[in-house]
């Protein structure tokens, strides 16, 4: 795997044409435009005085004054932390379980891992209330049983429970990645010196992984602090981002609170971000030697196979919890105070694919055309980055990348704000148009996308490009024969996963649609959701957006697998 | 503390290893077959072969690594086959190093120690003794990651030196390193070894590492040991044709045993016919073995003796190697690669030309696979 770069002559070969110049100063131009400016916007809007232009921190001192900003704040964090914590009571003993053991259901829990994903957490929401709230199944039947009820949806707790469920597949994969690339020579030493057991696994394995634990569970941290809509259906409004939602909604893209708000989103993403990664810092502990698998793993006992399963079954079930929950609720026709539905039907499918497939046929161009242009700029991103000196290069890539630490509520209000001045030559804001909705998917889901071509052109030796220079190509030929052909799968699920996520994305959308006929699957689901009548329909639109997203996903997974089995260019 | 004293605080009585009948299977691969072992107290052995050949799973099933399917492992005497890798006391230096990067050198040396619960008082000066004996001292609050590659092996080293176990396993500990720093580890090892009278067992599939390094060297191949031998016995007498073409070149020339009753004579078709001693068995279908160096380029005319035999040939390929020249000599259906010495001023044959070769009888054996 040696990308065997002989960096002196590759330096002397490799100077910048005006060709990539070009390219280089297109794309610094749309990331100027649709990322740095309207995050830009949100920042200065924030420190400047309403109304007037100069600098003030009013605004900020104002926020730290009102109770229920402050109240939001501590919520938000409190939230984050706690589904942290619940994320990776779920993760951890998956991770062991697959990481130490030969265990049959390993693959069971590889699916585990991806199942949260394709839905989105709002989605889930509802279904969770219906199974786990004050009068969901579960309480009811433990009240007949038992005669209480625990408060898993309560308030905090609910938002917490959800997210937890969530999100955990990103601590398990980090968890499990890091366990992996753990030797087994590494623990062998160990043993080798006379420790074993508990001991071991403190002092050495857990020590190992600690990177990957961390990176899964700042991931977390920050994705669960910037969710919008999960707290909105399950109508908790003291957290953060519904508080600067509801600012901007409600009392008008004037208001500086909304902007307080969403620089202090930004500043606890690029924190939890930062801390990461110097708790991180200069510990690579990739220690797994040539062609090494991992840990050794050992035969469980008969004891602690039934363990492993019942731990393993019992996560299963709440992870399907919010699937089945919603596929119940698109065909039931009333569910309240029941364990389970009264009746069935399909009466939500028709109303669906007839008034309601505007939606569906809306996602399928904004997820397209965002996959397209993350697609397009990723690979001229990479392609800047591996194959020209140019001067700045990094700087796009870091530009890209940036996008991370933006919240998608915060790049919403910044469109809002940045775009709502510019008028077309009709005189419609250029902010109230669908194709400022694609930008903003593009925008968000470019750091995928730009990590998913960037490694597929890391795995082309720069030899065969070479090769066909020498034989008479020129440079932009050498990239339409030689370097797209052997890039097109890393290509390709880059753009199914920027296709799979934009999707059910709601946080930057939920600010941007401005008519119902504009109107993505997202942000149908959630209007549907909030009436108990449109609940039904809602469900099964959630059900097709899963569909959606789970069938991209299997696609994508085939197509790397694909990709993996091809012999490796270059090597 | 000295470096005389460091020695005497490490060192151990010496105590053997027998292995008993081990047998090893991964389903149907046989990987280990009947392995038999007597390593004497104090003994630098090697287990050398080609890779696949099992030497490494012998080695991490003395360690406790793998499990044998029957026989048994005595070190001292005492059966240690159920012993769990972590009580077993025997020593091993992996070929990756194993440093944990989260330790400085310090910590990975302490290790051992802490976990044998040694006295926290004891525990520094070990290290530093440890530290000292492989030429470290002054590096132990480094990382891993910031230390050379023979820096890292030497880590390895002294953290396994440290805890003082009764056997010490090398699994390819140069193998890692550059040439140049190889011949000089070697001996260094070679050194310390002899110092501390370890009883060490040390896997390569170099076979002048092994010849160098130790008192006796164990070939194996697919499994099964081919031989048990100092470095000279094992290149003087090898015991089957593996062994005489693994260690060093070997000419290998087939051709059949003819016999007049009186005396016998091992016939190439159309090439040399060497005399057999009257009282070497020669196993049907067996082959002439010899050296390069055991034969030689002689002049035209030459005649047969009771100690050569010779051959007609052609020259068909030469390499200048300085120290010497290798002609490939073709003779009937034989093709024989001859050294000559060379020394300033000598002539050197041409391809094509015909040569007479002079074999020297004493040095020829009879070898089946």
């Amino acid at each position: 795997m040696s990308l065997a770069l002989p960096t002196g002559r590759a330096r002397a070969r490799l100077s910048a044409t005006p060709g990539q110049i070009a390219l280089a100063l297109g794309i610094a131009v749309f990331l100027a435009l649709f990322l740095v400016w309207p995050s830009a916007t949100v920042i200065y809007v924030a420190f400047t005085e309403k109304g007037g232009g100069a600098f003030t921190l009013v605004n900020f001192a104002d926020f730290f004054r009102t109770d229920l900003f402050l109240r939001s704040f501590w919520n938000s964090f409190y939230v984050s932390a706690m589904a942290v914590v619940g994320a990776s009571i779920l993760a951890l003993p998956l991770a062991y379980i697959t990481s130490r053991f030969a265990f049959r259901g390993t693959a069971l829990i590889q699916t585990l891992g991806f199942l949260p994903l394709i839905m989105p957490p709002f989605v889930g929401a509802v279904a969770m209330q219906l199974f786990f709230g004050r009068n969901g199944s579960v309480n009811l039947l433990l009240d007949d049983w038992f005669g209480f009820k625990i408060p898993f949806m309560e308030g905090l707790n609910g938002v917490i429970f959800v997210q937890s469920i969530h999100y955990f597949p990103f601590i398990l994969i980090n968890l499990s990645a890091a366990l992996r690339n753990i030797d087994a020579s590494m623990e062998e030493a160990a043993q080798n010196l006379g420790s074993s057991g508990f001991r071991l696994f403190r002092r050495i394995v857990f020590p190992l992984a600690m990177p990957g634990y961390i990176a899964g569970a700042s991931l977390v941290f920050v994705k669960v602090f910037d969710d919008l809509a999960t707290p909105l259906l399950l109508n908790v409004k003291d957290m953060l981002a519904p508080q600067a939602y509801l600012r901007v909604t409600s009392i008008g893209i004037a208001d500086p609170m909304g902007y307080v708000i969403a620089v202090v989103l930004i500043v606890a993403s690029v924190a939890a971000m930062a801390l990461s990664a110097l708790a991180t810092r200069g510990i690579d502990y990739s220690t797994v030697q040539r062609g090494g698998g991992g840990l050794a793993r050992r035969k469980l006992r008969p004891y602690e196979s039934v363990l492993a399963y019942l731990t393993v079954m019992l996560i299963l079930l709440l992870v399907l919890a919010p699937h089945a929950g919603l596929l119940l609720l698109s065909f039931s026709t009333v569910w309240s105070f029941s364990p389970l539905p009264d009746g069935y039907t399909m009466a939500h499918y028709a109303r669906i694919f007839g008034e309601s497939s505007l939606y569906i046929k809306n996602t399928l161009i904004y997820a397209s055309l965002a996959g397209l242009i993350d697609v397009v700029l990723g690979t001229a991103i990479a392609y800047l980055v591996l194959r020209t000196r140019l001067i700045g290069r990094d700087a796009l890539d870091w530009a890209a990348s940036a996008a991370l630490a933006v919240p998608g509520i915060v790049l919403g209000i910044g469109y809002l704000r940045a775009f709502y001045g510019v008028k077309l030559w009709d005189g419609t804001p250029l902010a109230s148009l669908w194709i400022v909705i694609v930008l903003a998917l593009a925008i968000r889901r470019l750091p995928y996308a730009l990590r998913a071509c960037y490694a597929a052109l890391q795995q082309i030796s720069v030899s065969l490009e070479e090769a066909a220079e020498n034989l008479g190509a020129t440079k932009l030929r050498t990239v339409r024969r030689i370097v797209t052909p052997l890039m097109m799968g890393g290509m390709l699920a880059g753009f199914v996963t920027s296709f799979a996520t934009a999707a059910v994305e709601l946080s930057a959308t939920l600010m941007l649609v401005q008519s119902n006929s504009d109107a993505p699957l997202a942000y149908g689901l959630y209007v549907l959701m909030q009436s108990a009548a449109g609940r039904g329909p809602g469900a099964a639109l959630g059900v097709i957006a899963v569909l959606l997203v789970a069938v991209c996903t299997v696609l994508s997974h085939f197509v790397i697998e694909r990709g993996r089995a091809m012999p490796q260019a270059g090597h | 503390m000295t470096a005389a004293t460091a020695n005497r605080a490490l060192a151990v009585p010496a105590v053997g290893v027998r292995i008993e009948q081990v047998n090893l299977s991964y389903g149907d691969n046989h990987v280990l077959k009947s392995i038999d072992l007597d390593i004497r107290p104090g003994e630098f052995f090697a287990f050398l072969g080609p890779s696949g050949c099992g030497k490494t799973t012998l080695l991490r099933l003395i360690a406790g690594f793998n499990h044998a399917d029957s026989g048994r492992v005595l070190v001292g005497e005492k059966d240690i086959s159920a012993l769990p890798p972590w009580k077993r006391d025997i020593g091993m230096v992996f070929q990756s190093y194993a440093l944990w990067p989260h330790m400085t050198v310090a910590r990975n040396v302490a290790f051992g120690l802490e976990e044998k619960r040694v006295p926290r008082a004891e525990i520094g000066p070990r290290v530093a003794a440890a530290l000292e004996l492989v030429g470290l001292t002054g590096l132990d609050q480094r990382r891993p990651a910031q230390l050379s590659g023979g820096q890292q092996q030497r880590v390895a080293l002294a953290r396994t030196i440290a805890v003082e176990p009764k056997l010490l396993l090398l699994d390819e500990p140069l193998s890692n390193l550059d040439a140049k720093l190889r011949v000089q580890v070697r001996r260094e090892l070679r050194e310390l070894q002899q110092r501390l009278g370890l009883t060490t067992i040390f896997v390569t599939h170099d076979q002048e590492e092994a010849n160098t390094v130790c008192d006796r060297i164990a070939v194996m191949n697919q499994g099964v040991i081919q031989q048990v031998g100092t470095p000279k016995d094992l290149y003087e007498q090898p015991a089957n044709l593996f062994v005489a073409n693994f260690l060093g070149t070997a000419n290998i020339v087939e051709g059949r045993v003819i016999g007049d009753g009186v005396s016998r004579a091992f016939e190439v078709a159309g090439g040399p016919k060497i005399p057999i001693a009257a009282d070497r068995k020669v196993a049907p279908g067996a082959r002439m073995v010899f050296r390069p160096q055991d034969c030689a380029i002689v002049g035209a005319g030459q005649s047969a003796g009771p100690d050569r035999t010779i051959a007609d040939g052609t020259v068909t390929y030469r390499e200048f190697l300085g120290a010497s020249v290798r002609y490939g000599v073709r003779a009937g259906s034989a093709d024989i690669a001859v050294d000559c010495p060379f020394h300033a001023g000598d002539a050197l044959h041409e391809v094509g030309t015909a040569v007479t070769v002079a074999i020297a009888t004493r040095s020829v054996r009879f070898l089946s696979d």
